[in-house]
């Protein structure tokens, strides 16, 4: 059977309650009569030979380049990069998509008589993997052939003697690589594709970057220019990112671009009935949800966190194709777009939204609140093609605890951030003027090459994120939230759905029109 | 006429340390060696001596720990049984009806000690060496010594000549509350040596704190002055005194670390303050500061310090130098020497610092005050005063 696409319900007198994610656990919700909730298409069939579909990738690529084989010869340099720990979300079932295709690079690499490689996780700014991580990421076989000879490196940005300027754009905007990188002779990406945003020039022009090319376009100017930035035709940070790959190709780098797409299928059995449509919840989802919610009521946060970030998601691979950068990227997107994007009519005056307990930057972490406002207004508000879900001068209600508590190992400027310019302003272009004093603090800088810490800049990055949604809602109310780091975001704390709606009539007036995305699992709405 | 009167009395002392340790700072009193009774003025030491009537007696730090019955028994030789507090007085004189602050040290020439300890003879009369002895009962200060009175009474309190300073006509009776403890911060600010550019980070923002900033501004030339501060009020005014940066007291670490760009290591700075000064007084606040200042910066304390547990392993390895800073007396000025009250009325002046008073009561409240003075920060108050501008004969 054929799964079925995204809906579009609307709420009437007989729909049951809607789940909320919030953070660490759920809520069922009463959405006024009227109100549309949008779900998800349902996961997409998985490549039955996921290996033999990659191998025929690597042998038949997209665009103007020769197969891998052919490209690979005795004596060369060949660097590997892949993603890092920020994708997939949640992290999957071994075997990691990661595995599966630098297996398969590997093997070639090896026919053809290959010595010289090494493997980088391109972090960019975000934090070192952990050895777990990387052997999860890579399995066991590539792990132990590589880490243990020093061939296993993760990117380091602020390495000055391992990274290399290439030029500036037309536009004036400073490329800089890993010098291993851009130094081989081939250097092959392996993306995993989880939103429309990711891969493509992006990959290697800001996984492999540094803080001097990252600022050009990691900024509230760019943010507030992308509409959005998962639409890489209406994207600046698609654009830019898209002039500095052409960059780093006409200076002879040679990047064989791998992509991979996932299904929808999200959670594992025991949570199924998290990506299910609540009406057709069966008696088991009904019990399940009833004791997790019972059960998570009563276990310490700390706890819950734990229980959550082991989940391992059975999300599969749809599809791999390899080759050339931009036309591998053409088919990937459409492959994101054909499992996610849902046709929406309109936008309306409120769109609410469950955060869950993940977000790119939080893998075995806390979603401290810069991250919750990066989640929502970052990420979820994005996800759509053509007009936000929510209109000018409407409101979001996110629902999400927010707790006042950061991971200090992984987020320490998150905290000096939060304790010391979301003091000063929430503005995200006034905040620009204390960036430059956090990227380059030595002490981030130090706990960033040395320890698992997002680099300084990071927390100004997920504050420019809000940009767009900041400029465009007039109000956004938290739901559940702790309420002085609420307010500390800038945003309203409200008790309960009612307590929310209620605040935002004062904006929108007393019967508005409302939008809730219920996701994850992730769904981008074609709003028309 | 009423006034308080505190008496050496075990039992009650130790009820104190109980009860405000149940229940907080300041609730003690009713329970404690502190009680309103009627006074008799107390006599006058001698000719030159003069009766003063309060006006507006603060209620310090130090009154409120001695209240608490957690004040260090390093002070039991230093004051005299029993007496009357209030060392931070406005009043008029008897007689001239001129109205003075009052310095309340008891140096060498309050006690007619011949020839004045050395302290004394350089004029820094907060050192003076003879405070138990001369002619007077043992005390540091009026307010603490059994023969001079103090400023919770409407019976007044006698004072030496030299301890008198008049009050210029613009100040209100506010202003003049504040000028005893604005001396305490000039000399505390003054202590910190503070050079051209210096970080500086104060912590507390009480009536010490906020004062310190204030004359740390007026006085010397930091670079950055960074204040934590526990409350939104003390965090408002921190700001309007000078603080560049206020934070909450947990957080001061954080933004010294951020502001010298230091490194971290062992819950110590790399880098640091180059100046801060101690506010508080508690072993918690001690242990944060050295943890902020610099290797070889200069610690300053001005908050009181009683028993304290602390692991001064830092200090001697980073080699910082603590410095204690109480009271005043006369200040080495680029001018010349000059008296630190003249300098704290100057200070008082420059930033409005009578707004700090946020409450008076009168002396028949005076548990009610104590209360509201224990939990001042938190009920967005700064100093608390007894008003006894009522209280005429």
């Amino acid at each position: 059977m054929s799964p079925r696409p995204g809906f579009v319900l609307e709420v009437d007198r007989s729909t049951p309650p809607t789940l909320f994610w919030h953070g660490e656990g759920y809520r069922l919700e009463r959405l006024p009569i009227g109100s549309r909730v949008l779900y998800a298409p349902e996961p997409h069939h998985a490549l039955e030979d996921p290996v033999g579909a990659i191998r025929r990738a690597l042998l038949e690529p997209l665009g103007d380049v020769a197969p891998l084989p052919d490209q690979l010869r005795p004596g060369m340099r060949l660097t590997i990069a892949f993603d890092d720990v920020s994708l997939p979300l949640p992290p999957m079932r071994r075997p990691d998509i990661r595995q599966l295709v630098i297996e398969q690079v590997l093997d070639m690499a090896a026919a053809a008589g290959v010595d010289d490689v090494v493997l980088i996780a391109a972090l960019a700014l975000h934090r070192r993997m952990t050895d777990d991580e990387l052997r999860h990421a890579l399995g066991d076989r590539v792990y132990d052939a590589f880490a243990p000879h020093g061939l296993l490196l993760q990117h380091d940005a602020e390495d000055p003697d391992n990274l290399v300027h290439l030029g500036v754009t037309d536009e004036g905007e400073d490329v800089e690589l890993n010098k291993r990188a851009a130094t081989s002779d081939l250097l092959v990406y392996v993306n995993i594709n989880l939103v429309a945003m990711d891969g493509g020039h992006k990959s290697v022009a800001t996984g492999l970057s540094s803080y001097r090319s990252l600022r050009h376009h990691h900024n509230a100017r760019t943010m507030q220019h992308s509409r959005s930035f998962m639409d890489q035709d209406h994207s600046e940070l698609h654009s830019s990112n898209w002039r500095m790959g052409r960059l780093i190709a006409a200076s002879d780098i040679k990047v064989f671009q791998i992509e991979t797409t996932l299904n929808t299928d999200t959670f594992p059995e025991q949570f199924r009935f998290l990506q299910r449509r609540e009406w057709e919840w069966s008696a088991k989802d009904r019990a399940t949800f009833m004791a997790s919610s019972a059960a998570l009521a009563r276990t310490p946060p700390r706890l819950a966190r734990g229980i959550f970030h082991s989940i391992r998601a059975p999300h599969r691979m749809t599809s791999v194709q390899a080759g050339e950068v931009e036309a591998v990227h053409a088919r990937t997107t459409a492959n994101v777009y054909a499992q996610q994007l849902l046709e929406v009519e309109g936008q309306s005056d409120v769109l609410t939204m469950g955060l869950p307990y993940i977000c790119p930057y939080n893998v075995h972490s806390i979603m401290n609140p810069i991250l919750v406002a990066c989640l929502g207004l970052g990420y979820f508000f994005n996800m759509y093609r053509g007009r936000p879900l929510v209109r000018q001068g409407g409101v979001i209600i996110m629902s999400h605890p927010t707790p006042w508590a950061f991971h200090a190992g992984h987020h320490p400027s998150y905290i000096d951030f939060f304790e010391q310019v979301l003091t000063e302003t929430t503005d995200p272009v006034e905040i620009g003027k204390y960036e430059e004093s956090f990227a380059t603090d030595p002490w981030y800088v130090h706990l960033y090459r040395t320890g698992h810490a997002y680099h300084g800049v990071h927390p100004f990055y997920m504050w420019y994120w809000c940009a767009h949604a900041l400029a465009h809602v007039g109000s956004v109310i938290v739901v559940g939230g702790d309420r002085a780091a609420v307010r500390r975001l800038g945003f309203t704390p409200a008790t309960t759905m009612a307590d929310a709606l209620e605040l935002a009539s004062d904006l929108v007036g007393p019967d508005p029109t409302i939008t809730h995305l219920h996701s994850p699992p992730l769904l981008m709405a074609d709003v028309q | 006429m009423k006034g308080l009167l505190f008496e050496r009395n075990v039992a009650r002392f130790a009820a104190a340390r109980l009860t405000s340790a149940l229940a907080g700072s300041g609730r003690g009193a009713g329970v404690g060696p502190l009680r309103l009774t009627d006074l008799e003025p107390p006599e006058l030491p001698g000719d030159e001596w003069r009766r003063v009537r309060p006006l507006l007696a603060g209620i310090c730090g130090s009154d409120l720990a001695t209240m608490d019955g957690r004040s260090s028994r390093y002070f039991e030789d230093l004051v005299s049984f029993p007496f009357v507090p209030g060392h931070e007085v406005v009043g008029t004189v008897e007689g001239s009806g001129q109205r003075v602050v009052v310095e309340p040290v008891l140096g060498c020439a309050a006690r007619a000690v011949s020839p004045p300890c050395p302290s004394c003879a350089a004029g820094h009369t907060g050192g003076c060496e003879r405070v138990a002895f001369g002619h007077l009962a043992p005390g540091l200060q009026i307010g603490f010594c059994a023969d001079t009175g103090g400023g919770w009474s409407a019976a007044g309190l006698v004072a030496h000549p030299s301890q008198l300073h008049e009050v210029p006509e613009s100040f209100t009776d506010e202003d003049a509350a504040l000028v005893e403890p604005t001396a305490c911060a000039v000399h505390g600010a003054l202590a910190a040596k503070v050079r051209p550019g210096d970080t500086v980070a104060v912590v507390g923002a009480g009536t010490l704190g906020l004062t310190t900033i204030a004359a740390l501004r007026h006085l010397s030339q930091p670079g950055v002055v960074l204040a934590g501060a526990k409350y939104p009020e003390q965090r408002v005014l921190a700001e309007e005194l000078g603080a560049d940066v206020v934070v909450g007291p947990e957080q001061l670490g954080r933004a010294v670390r951020r502001q010298s760009r230091s490194l971290q290591s062992s819950g110590h700075l790399t880098g640091g303050a180059d100046v801060v000064v101690d506010c508080v007084g508690s072993a918690e606040s001690i242990a944060q500061s050295l943890a902020m200042v610099r290797r070889r910066g200069r610690l300053v304390l001005v908050g009181m310090p009683g028993v304290l547990r602390l692991d001064l392993a830092p200090l001697w390895h980073r080699e910082v130098e603590l410095a204690g800073a109480y009271g005043y007396g006369t200040e080495d000025a680029a001018a010349g020497p000059r008296r630190t009250f003249d300098i704290a009325m100057e200070v008082v002046a420059a930033y409005g610092l009578g707004r700090l008073v946020s409450a008076t009561y009168p002396l028949e409240r005076f548990e009610e005050a104590l209360a509201h003075a224990g939990a001042a920060g938190r009920r967005g108050a700064v100093k608390v005063a007894f008003d006894l501008k009522g209280t005429a004969p």
